[in-house]
């Protein structure tokens, strides 16, 4: 008995799960040392989608940024265009009209259900859930022909301008907003019942990938993540930004800080951002959606037609870019992984001087060995699908 | 308690080592030796009227040009209090290094890592200061100022 165990293997397996897997919806490597399926080490490797964002940022006017923040967390882009343009008008020193902030905290709201829609059924589809996820895939089709309705992209919205809006709410908005979330929510009560009191579901995701409170902070989660230990932290409650102040909406926390309580805290997040939209909607006030400095935003194109000091205003900022007076500020918004940050430099001129992204997901993806080690090899899934990384945010 | 407090009281704790301070748009910022930010981070956060227990973001910008070339930007977030705090340290291109915080914040690991493979600053005491969204061949530091946007790197990888 005792030679044949002699003759097992009995050293440390080392292998490289990535950077292309199925199960990881976002281009990451784990370098896995494992004694038979359980972790002993576990080392990241980002940087697969790495496409110099800052670099591009810092050789373009300030008003190009704005394409490419929609790349950077590709499944909700309208709250990264909106959290660049708060603050490179923070930079400024102006604010947006009142009808312009709310049709902000509209759009950034529709991005955010549609990320969790993406989240919850990509995760559900990893770990085996097929149905769920083609359930949470419909409702997504549904809020993004809501955002198609908006500014007539899907997916890479570039739909926020400094200063305010590319265009106003189309006419039926509201109307059709209303059947959309009809349905959505039948489609969210289905999904509860498949995955929620799911015990296959809750086998795979109880207790899996917990987070102590204490040790979240110090990696610097935010976001569902973070309220999933219990830490009630959400950028719209603690600074609020835009009318959030004015919106009536609950901040859900967990308990434990596993990966079910962060599913579950999507979940409500996905109901408490409907409510918003629906205030939101229903308070929305009448006026102008842009600014009225035609050095920051360009006027219509009425205005630039038949008025020769908007024409030269329209000439100067398209052809040298807007001007932010030189400073610094980091201004940041709840991202639908957590803090979305920008911190912005200007030295005065068309460019920005640095324009650094603070990605909620990065520091996510940095705690993943803390998360499964010591787990099972299966564990890695939902406690990656939880984080939720996105490659275009995570790696820039 | 003031929205200065921060920034009085590290003038009052380290008079010698907050070199400048301002607030521009609100957001409350001090520049400090390099020497002294271990020790002034460290009292950031476990001081009791401050707490700063979340390191939100490390990253660095380059001022071709000027002497000290480089600044490292920390954004700090009181969680207790409901407070952000940036501090900056500058960092010249001869001796292009400063302390690790990642005793500190686990967070910084990773944004150390970044700062360094973006622009070279070196972060003594780091656990394991390598690139991190670049590839370890890489040629220089791409967000430094003088990098050309269109340059080119050699070829990697098996050649046959």
């Amino acid at each position: 008995m005792s030679d044949t165990a002699k003759d097992l293997h009995s050293e440390y397996m080392v292998i490289n799960m990535g950077p292309s897997h199925p199960v990881t919806h976002g281009t990451v490597k784990f370098l896995l040392t494992l004694e038979g399926e359980t972790i002993i080490d576990m080392k990241v490797d980002i940087g697969y989608l790495h496409r110099g964002f800052e670099k591009m940022c810092e050789n373009g006017t300030w008003e190009q940024v704005m394409p490419y923040t929609d790349r950077l967390n590709y499944v909700s882009p309208l709250i990264n265009n909106v959290g660049y343009a708060l603050a490179v008008e923070k930079l400024i020193g102006i604010e947006t009209p009142q009808r312009c902030q709310y049709i902000r905290v509209i759009a950034s709201e529709l991005a955010r259900i549609s990320d969790h829609y993406t989240n919850i059924a990509a995760s559900g589809l990893e770990l085996g859930a097929f149905t769920a996820f083609l359930y949470f895939v419909e409702a997504r089709e549904l809020v993004w022909d809501l955002i198609e309705m908006l500014c007539g992209a899907r997916v890479t919205a570039n739909y926020v301008r400094i200063g305010g809006l590319k265009n106003d709410l189309p006419d039926g908005f509201k109307a059709k907003t209303r059947d959309v979330f009809k349905r959505c929510r039948e489609l969210w009560a289905d999904v509860d019942h498949l995955l929620t009191k799911n015990r296959i579901f809750i086998d795979r995701v109880r207790n899996v990938g917990i987070m102590p409170p204490k040790d979240a902070i110090a990696w610097g989660f935010t976001g569902p993540c973070l309220r999933a230990c219990g830490i009630p932290y959400d950028v719209r409650k603690f600074h609020p930004y835009l009318v959030y102040d004015q919106m009536d909406f609950e901040v859900p926390v967990g308990e434990k800080g596993d990966n079910f309580d962060r599913y579950a805290v999507r979940m409500e997040e996905i109901n408490q951002s409907m409510r918003i939209v629906e205030q939101a909607l229903d308070k929305l006030p009448s006026g102008p959606i842009n600014v009225d400095m035609p050095e920051y935003r360009w006027q219509s194109k009425e205005d630039i037609s038949n008025r020769i000091e908007s024409l030269i205003f329209h000439f100067k900022t398209v052809t040298e870019g807007i001007k932010p007076p030189a400073g610094e500020v980091y201004s940041a918004v709840e991202g639908a992984n957590g803090e979305l940050g920008f911190y912005l430099v200007s030295d005065g001129s068309g460019k920005p001087y640095k324009c650094r992204v603070r990605p909620p997901c990065f520091p996510l993806t940095a705690a993943m060995p803390k998360m499964v080690k010591g787990g099972f090899i299966a564990d890695i899934v939902p406690t990656f699908d939880m984080i939720n990384m996105i490659g275009g945010e995570c790696d820039r | 308690m003031d929205a200065n407090t921060t920034i009085n009281k590290l003038n009052a704790r380290f008079p010698e080592s907050v070199t400048e301070t301002h607030a521009y748009r609100g957001d409350d910022t001090a520049v400090v030796k390099k020497e002294d930010l271990l020790q002034i981070c460290k009292f950031l956060r476990d001081d009791k009227e401050l707490q700063y227990n979340f390191m939100m973001d490390l990253t660095a910008v380059d001022y071709l040009g000027r002497e000290p070339r480089f600044e490292v930007v920390y954004h700090l977030y009181s969680l207790p209090f409901n407070r952000r705090f940036r501090i900056k340290t500058r960092v010249s291109e001869s001796e292009c290094s400063v302390d690790s915080i990642v005793s500190l914040w686990a967070s910084a690991d990773w944004f150390e890592r970044e700062a360094y493979d973006m622009y070279g600053i070196v972060f003594n005491g780091h656990p394991e200061l390598r690139r991190i969204l670049l590839y370890e061949d890489f040629q220089g530091h791409p967000l430094r100022k003088d990098y050309p946007i269109k340059k080119r790197q050699p070829q990697i990888g098996p050649t046959c």
